[in-house]
């Protein structure tokens, strides 16, 4: 890099500058009529709207929560089956930055970003599952430490975490502000940043398992054990991969035009090298669930309406698409491993469903389902999210390459 | 050389997954906490189904010193549940020894899974026995509601600034050296307060004496560890509609074994990590070359 550059004096000419620069880039680029928008805008409308009523008038006003099920959709889909989505992110960088593994570098951004976004919404999500979400600045200054606690050392893990995704991503916010300097520092610490990210992950992973522990007698026994933690981190392999592969899928369709030409012929063969990550993690995985299920002597439960639902996640959900994964890998079935993908998603709602709404309580008289309200707000959600990451995607080096300037500080 | 440091992080890999995997499921670890928790100072209160005769004073009494609303007419054929209007309620049951009436409200066990699950230590156990909560410092996850394994804390869903409900052994008349307030008013002594000692020892005595009338065993001495609220009855507690499946080990021993695995990885895992990126770092000039190690 040229030294030469008077950095204090170049500094201060930019600051003005890039505040226009923000100012403009503010402003909303491309049409505002997408069949995405049309139907988005009047979900996140009404959502805000029951978001509002249930400030105004308690949880109870628009969920289905019972003294029973304390925890419904939101928790159960927004955090704890989201952060298994997101746990692509901590699988890729680890790939890329501690395996050296090349060949997936141009998507490791990407993940990143969506991991971070995912991340920031679901503790949005959690915000508003809180009785009293003032009182969460205790657990955060310190006031009380509840260290026995596993929600407080997975919601310890978790904010810290984020930290480690912000760092992760932030060279290319500094690319897109034209801050070299900054750019410089900000790369310097991603080595940093990715080794306590993983140690985060996989301790935030385990722990969302670990927070049913103490509920044995109110989770069937089909979902109910001890090795819970492990396989929770184990599923978020497979279902952190599957995420990727599915959003690198529609995003390379969506914002084609950020991408050069050699980029589907390379994408093609980073999908080939995660089907084969994925088949493993699910064959590992799926292996668990059968000593476990030996272990426990299941077998009783097996033939009852659980047990079918059971067998149906296991086989449905988790076998199908891993010999699909598999398959694809040795024929190179591009097609089929993005289907295999979707099936492995649908498995990881299932599985964590299951454990936190559906098998938890499976004995109560009266079942939970979850109001239209519920949903509305878990959608607002996902689409705000998705409008956000759009925003920085066609605004930031993302996808596309990194200016030039960027590359030496790799 | 290279191959020596692979060799070197696997290893140390496999030491950190050990850890996690040991850490994960040695659950039956021997339990310290439940030692403090029968330290005998723990105060509690026996009820006795052979004396209890039905009147619900006591639900009315608990409504009155926590400002909850006042119970309805009660339908005595109906099991009613503690909620967030009521901290107490006693039921009926019709049994091999004709109809026994049982008193129901958190436990306000040893070893309490709520307090665990807490991540504020709104739910505490004080040295007194009682597990409070503290509204200053809850934030109303309802974690404490998914752990209780006798499904007490009740929350108020429809509070902009809920509070979650549950008995605390009266702990602000205990603090004023008085007696909880269902067991001091209790026409006809079927609540017997004292420390958990004494309590065992009047319910040993009560059985050995009348070992017709009773059933040998007292609920709440090991249930979940052991609980400051602990129950006789004539008929064994399965008829009386308690919860079969409660285990004698604390819930909260449940979570020790991952608890304590955390600090390991956390410790093992970046240094695993390190090693790993440095074991299969690319020479730093030209990193188009193609790695000539084995
Ligand atoms: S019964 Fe439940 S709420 Fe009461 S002390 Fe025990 S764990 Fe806590
Ligand atoms: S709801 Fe309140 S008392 Fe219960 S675990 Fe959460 S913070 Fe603690
Ligand atoms: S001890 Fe106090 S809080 Fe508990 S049931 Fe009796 S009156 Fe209610």
């Amino acid at each position: 890099m040229n030294k030469a550059a008077p950095q204090p004096l170049y500094l201060d000419n930019r600051e003005n500058n890039t505040f226009r620069f923000i100012l403009n880039e503010l402003k909303p680029k491309g049409k505002i009529f997408t069949p995405f928008n049309i139907i988005s805008i009047p979900v996140i409308i009404t959502g805000l709207i029951i978001m509002y009523i249930r400030f105004t008038q308690g949880i109870g006003s628009v969920t289905n929560l019972s003294q029973e099920v304390p925890w419904g959709l939101w928790i159960g889909f927004d955090v704890v089956t989201g952060v298994a989505f997101a746990g692509g992110a901590y699988v890729l960088v680890f790939m890329v930055y501690i395996l050296n593994l090349e060949k997936y570098r141009p998507i490791v951004r990407v993940t990143v970003l969506n991991g971070f976004l995912a991340y920031l919404f679901y503790s949005a999500a959690l915000l508003l599952d809180l009785g009293r979400p003032l009182n969460i600045i205790n657990v955060i200054i310190g006031n009380n430490f509840g260290v026995s606690s596993v929600l407080f050392l997975v919601g310890w893990h978790f904010l810290l975490y984020m930290l480690a995704l912000l760092l992760e991503f932030s060279p290319a916010i500094a690319e897109w502000l034209n801050a070299r300097k900054a750019h410089k520092f900000l790369s310097g610490l991603t080595l940093a940043a990715v080794i306590f990210g993983i140690t985060l992950s996989v301790l935030h992973q385990s722990g969302i398992g670990a927070l049913f522990l103490m509920a044995k007698d109110k989770i069937h026994p089909l979902w109910y054990n001890s090795y819970m933690p492990l396989m929770f981190v184990v599923s978020s392999v497979f279902g952190g991969i599957s995420m990727v592969i599915l959003e690198g899928s529609i995003s390379s369709k969506v914002f084609e035009y950020q991408l050069d030409k050699d980029h589907h012929k390379q994408h093609d063969s980073i999908l080939h090298g995660l089907s084969k990550i994925c088949a493993v993690g699910m064959f590992v995985y799926f292996f668990m669930q059968i000593l476990v299920f030996v272990h426990q002597q299941n077998m009783p439960y097996l033939f009852s309406p659980m047990g079918y639902w059971f067998m149906l996640e296991l086989l449905g959900f988790v076998l199908l698409p891993m010999l699909m994964f598999f398959q694809s890998y040795r024929t190179h079935n591009i097609g089929m491993i993005k289907v295999a993908s979707v099936l492995t998603l649908l498995g990881i709602v299932l599985n964590r469903m299951n454990i936190s709404i559906i098998a938890f309580q499976y004995d109560a008289a009266m079942r939970y389902v979850p109001t239209w309200q519920e949903f509305i707000v878990t959608f607002t959600i996902i689409f705000i999210e998705i409008w956000v990451l759009r925003w920085i995607i066609t605004r930031m080096p993302v996808l596309r390459k990194s200016p030039d300037w960027a590359k030496s500080n790799h | 050389m290279k191959k020596i440091d692979r060799r070197f992080f696997l290893k140390a890999m496999g030491v950190t997954a050990a850890t996690l995997a040991v850490g994960t499921s040695k659950t039956i670890a021997s339990d310290p906490a439940q030692e403090v928790g029968d330290l005998p100072e723990l105060k509690g209160i026996l009820f006795d189904a052979t004396k209890c005769k039905g009147c619900h004073g006591c639900e009315y009494d608990c409504a009155w010193e926590h400002g909850l609303t006042e119970p309805d007419v009660i339908d005595e054929d109906e099991h009613r549940k503690t909620d967030h209007t009521r901290r107490t309620v006693v039921n009926k049951y019709n049994t091999s020894k004709g109809k026994v009436f049982v008193k129901t409200q958190c436990m306000n066990c040893n070893d309490p899974a709520c307090g665990t699950a807490c991540l504020t230590e709104a739910m505490y156990k004080t040295k007194d026995g009682s597990v409070i909560w503290r509204e200053d410092k809850c934030m109303g996850c309802r974690y404490c509601m998914v752990s209780c394994p006798f499904e007490m804390p009740k929350f108020e869903y429809h509070s902009t600034n809920p509070k979650i409900q549950k008995c605390d052994m009266c702990y602000h008349l205990q603090q004023q050296g008085e007696m909880p307030a269902c067991a001091y008013n209790c026409p006809n002594e079927a609540l017997y307060f004292g420390t958990r000692r004494e309590l065992i020892l009047e319910a040993n005595k009560r059985i050995a004496e009348n070992p017709d009338l009773y059933y040998p065993h007292i609920y709440g001495e090991h249930e979940a560890g052991g609980s400051s609220w602990m129950y006789i009855s004539p008929v064994p507690f399965e008829e009386l509609g308690f919860n079969t499946k409660i285990q004698n080990k604390s819930y909260p021993a449940l979570t020790k074994g991952f608890i304590s695995s955390i600090a390991p990885v956390d410790i093992l895992l970046p240094a695993t990590l390190l090693g790993i990126y440095e074991a299969t770092k690319k020479p730093k000039s030209g990193t188009h070359e193609k790695e000539e190690l084995s």
